[in-house]
């Protein structure tokens, strides 16, 4: 991307909507096979206003409001893919997408491995997901775990400014099918950034440290991504107060797992806890914890434990603070992290 | 009586703003399958296209039967038998141009040898050496389809793509009577409405899915009649008369072509053999049934019209059934051989960059095979 001369590219507050917004026009002014379509994407602009804009610059063709139909939003998006457009797909809500799934599963995650290598899908299917807007019931659903589960899916969710964008447009460049999931109550979380010359973020499978350790005696590596990332950074800040000296990973990608960072920080560290708003039993969590144990078990103090949501369909809004992992509930995982000192008084009992 | 049983009683004048759309008479499909051979209009058929289309039902009569014989030496893992439908796949192999792109099902497999497809490639996927033995865009045929109607959005989906690209590309896309019953099917139709998308939904109503007949997956009045709901023409055709799916495909796709939009066509035609192999038809339906769809079989209504018009003669039977048999016996030989497959592809093409969680994965199975081949050399 060049920058004209005396272009404004000073770093201002934005929100993580905006930077989304950006990346798909950005995206599809440097390529012309870059198409966007769902549901009203096109003269609304999207229920979030992600697309606000894309139909009136690049043409209807461009960005397009489909038939209401998730299954066939997808399954078409699959048959421009095999024409050589990259389709980028809204599915307007998390719990909206089940419908799309046979298409997701049975033909988007496999076509490459199926055909193998001749028709790969280079889409990206964008699903606002996660709690904490108060959206009625099929609003908040974090679906996650279902992709993770199907092999052929990238699977990546931002948590700053700088990452909604630099992922999105990684996630749209790459020639593998990407589940975006955007953190709806994160859409308008700010911070200063510039969308004229937008930073360079790791790429798709890269973890990051967030907030670092300090080397001090009692610490642990917070894991997480997406929503949460944002709980674990003030639990982290509000945990100095105890002693506790925490390091926060944010994930950013699901799959590819980042393995290396992540046990990095954990060895540094000798105690982790895993912390997402889906569900605990068979979430992402499990998945997590065993590849730490798996790979770190000599390093760890106490056993690696997950903060989730409870094992619950999600709430009605008017009880979803009661089921979000909050702060709290995190502190009260890092407190169950002195192992040691629970070994000795059981011991002594 | 009720109110909405008087006449003239519900709904006297429209609401504000109201006016059908769409005229729906010209979209309806006629009453009787349509038929070509055995009509004066028959006469009118280039005496080449008959001459292709009938050297291509005895191929795929003789394909049929090979490969029906193979699951029973366990060369394929399944193969269901189109068998009796051998005139829509023949002609949906035929009707496309180059460019064009063919979306079959899995008992589609002749319509893309018709197409020009390898006969053995085209049988990967029931072989079970791979998923997809061909590349798609050699010949424009995507792979093989099992879930039933997922294809048919993707037929929509390209052939849209290809006209925002300006490319004249006609999609054809195969369904079975079972299928319309999927979500897909109504979600495809729909989109290649709205969208006025160049493509031709055939759907071959060969009776039954499975074991459940048409009368328990539908209540339509015929399956093209679907097409009126969605705003395009729905035409019915006898699908074991060749000439005619010809030519009402040959039709839908000029009309495609042309900017018209999508066809729903609806081929009546008959599965002689079971479902695959692995399935006993005579538990559904009489013996009795199967043997009036043979005496209405598509090579012989072709063999008779094409006598009629002195295209065919003894000898011309014999050529074709030569043709037949020199592919029957190509496919046993190639068939026969055992698939060299290379276990380390199994980490090949999940992505376009192995992930690091995969190059363990292969590392390790690396190991298992090399300790499975040490094993083997210290038995030597």
């Amino acid at each position: 991307m060049t920058t004209a001369i005396g272009a404004d590219t000073a770093r201002k507050p934005a929100t993580m909507a905006q930077a989304l917004g950006r990346a798909l026009r950005d995206a599809m002014a440097a390529d012309p096979s870059v198409h966007v379509l769902g549901e009203d994407v096109g003269t609304l602009g999207g229920v979030f206003r992600i697309t606000d804009g894309l139909a009136k610059e690049f043409g209807e063709d461009r960005c397009t409001d489909t038939p209401l139909a998730e299954a066939g939003i997808l399954g078409t998006a699959v048959g421009m893919a095999m024409y050589g457009l990259r389709p980028v797909v809204e599915m307007q809500f998390d719990a909206f997408a089940y419908p799309s799934f046979e298409q997701l599963i049975s033909h988007v995650s496999r076509m490459r491995n199926r055909t193998r290598g001749a028709m790969p899908m280079p889409i990206t299917v964008r699903v606002p997901y996660g709690g904490g807007i108060g959206g009625v019931e099929h609003h908040s659903d974090s679906s996650e775990i279902y992709y993770m589960a199907t092999p052929g899916l990238h699977v990546v969710a931002p948590a700053t400014v700088a990452d909604a964008y630099g992922l999105l447009r990684a996630a749209i460049a790459s020639d593998d099918p990407v589940i975006f999931l955007e953190p709806k109550r994160l859409y308008w979380s700010k911070a200063d950034w510039s969308a004229d010359a937008p930073e360079q973020v790791p790429p798709i499978g890269r973890a990051v440290v967030r907030r670092p350790a300090t080397g001090g005696r009692r610490s642990a590596t917070l894991i997480s991504y997406g929503p949460s990332v944002p709980v674990c950074l003030e639990a982290a800040e509000a945990a100095r107060a105890e002693g506790w000296d925490l390091e926060v990973v944010d994930l950013r990608s699901l799959v590819p797992f980042d393995d290396d960072t992540v046990c990095a920080s954990v060895r540094r560290t000798g105690r982790a806890v895993v912390v997402h708003e889906a569900t605990g039993f068979g979430g992402p969590g499990g998945e997590i914890a065993a590849r730490v144990t798996e790979r770190c078990f000599h390093h760890l103090e106490a056993p690696v434990l997950r903060v989730a949501g409870f094992d619950i369909p999600y709430p009605p809004p008017m009880l979803e603070r009661h089921h979000l992992p909050g702060v709290d509930r995190v502190l009260d995982a890092v407190a169950r992290l002195q192992w040691e000192s629970e070994w000795t008084e059981g011991s002594a009992v | 009586m009720t109110v909405l049983e008087q006449p003239g009683a519900y709904r006297p004048t429209p609401p504000p703003g109201w006016q059908p759309r769409v005229e729906a008479a010209p979209l309806l499909p006629d009453a009787e399958p349509y038929r070509l051979l055995g009509t004066a209009a028959a006469a009118d058929i280039s005496p080449d296209l008959l001459i292709r289309l009938h050297r291509e039902l005895v191929r795929g009569r003789r394909y049929n039967a090979q490969a029906t014989a193979l699951t029973r030496q366990g060369r394929l893992a399944v193969y269901p038998s189109s068998t009796g439908q051998e005139a829509c796949q023949v002609a949906a192999g035929l009707v496309l141009e180059d460019r064009d792109w063919l979306f079959p099902s899995y008992r589609d497999t002749l319509a893309a040898v018709a197409r020009g497809l390898d006969p053995v490639d085209a049988l990967t996927l029931l072989r079970g050496d791979w998923h997809s033995g061909y590349d798609p865009h050699e010949h424009r045929v995507a792979p093989l389809c099992t879930p039933l109607a997922t294809q048919l959005p993707h037929a929509v989906g390209l052939a849209h793509a290809a006209r925002l690209k300006g490319d004249d590309v006609v999609a054809l896309a195969l369904v079975g009577d079972g299928g319309t019953s999927e979500g897909d099917f109504h979600e495809a139709l729909n989109f290649a409405a709205v969208w006025r998308a160049p493509v031709v939904f055939l759907v071959q109503n060969n009776g039954f899915a499975i074991s459940v007949p048409l009368a328990k997956q539908t209540a339509a009045p015929s399956l093209a009649h679907k097409a009126v709901g969605y705003g395009m023409p729905g035409r019915l055709v006898d699908g074991n008369d060749v000439a005619a799916v010809h030519q009402v495909l040959a039709e839908a796709v000029r009309r495609a072509r042309g900017g018209g939009g999508p066809t729903l066509v609806e081929a009546v035609t008959y599965r002689i053999e079971a479902h695959t192999n692995a399935d006993d038809a005579t538990r559904y339906r009489p013996d009795s049934e199967v043997e009036a769809w043979q005496a209405h079989d598509p090579i012989a209504l072709l063999e008779d019209a094409m006598r009629d018009r002195r295209l065919l003669d003894d000898e011309g039977v014999r050529a074709a059934r030569e043709s037949a048999e020199r592919l029957a016996a190509d496919l046993r030989t190639r068939m026969h051989q055992d698939a060299v497959l290379d276990p380390m592809e199994l980490f090949e093409h999940v992505y376009a960059d192995r992930t690091s969680q995969l190059r363990e994965q292969a590392a390790q199975l690396r190991a298992e095979l090399d300790a499975e081949a040490d094993d083997s050399g210290k038995g030597e």
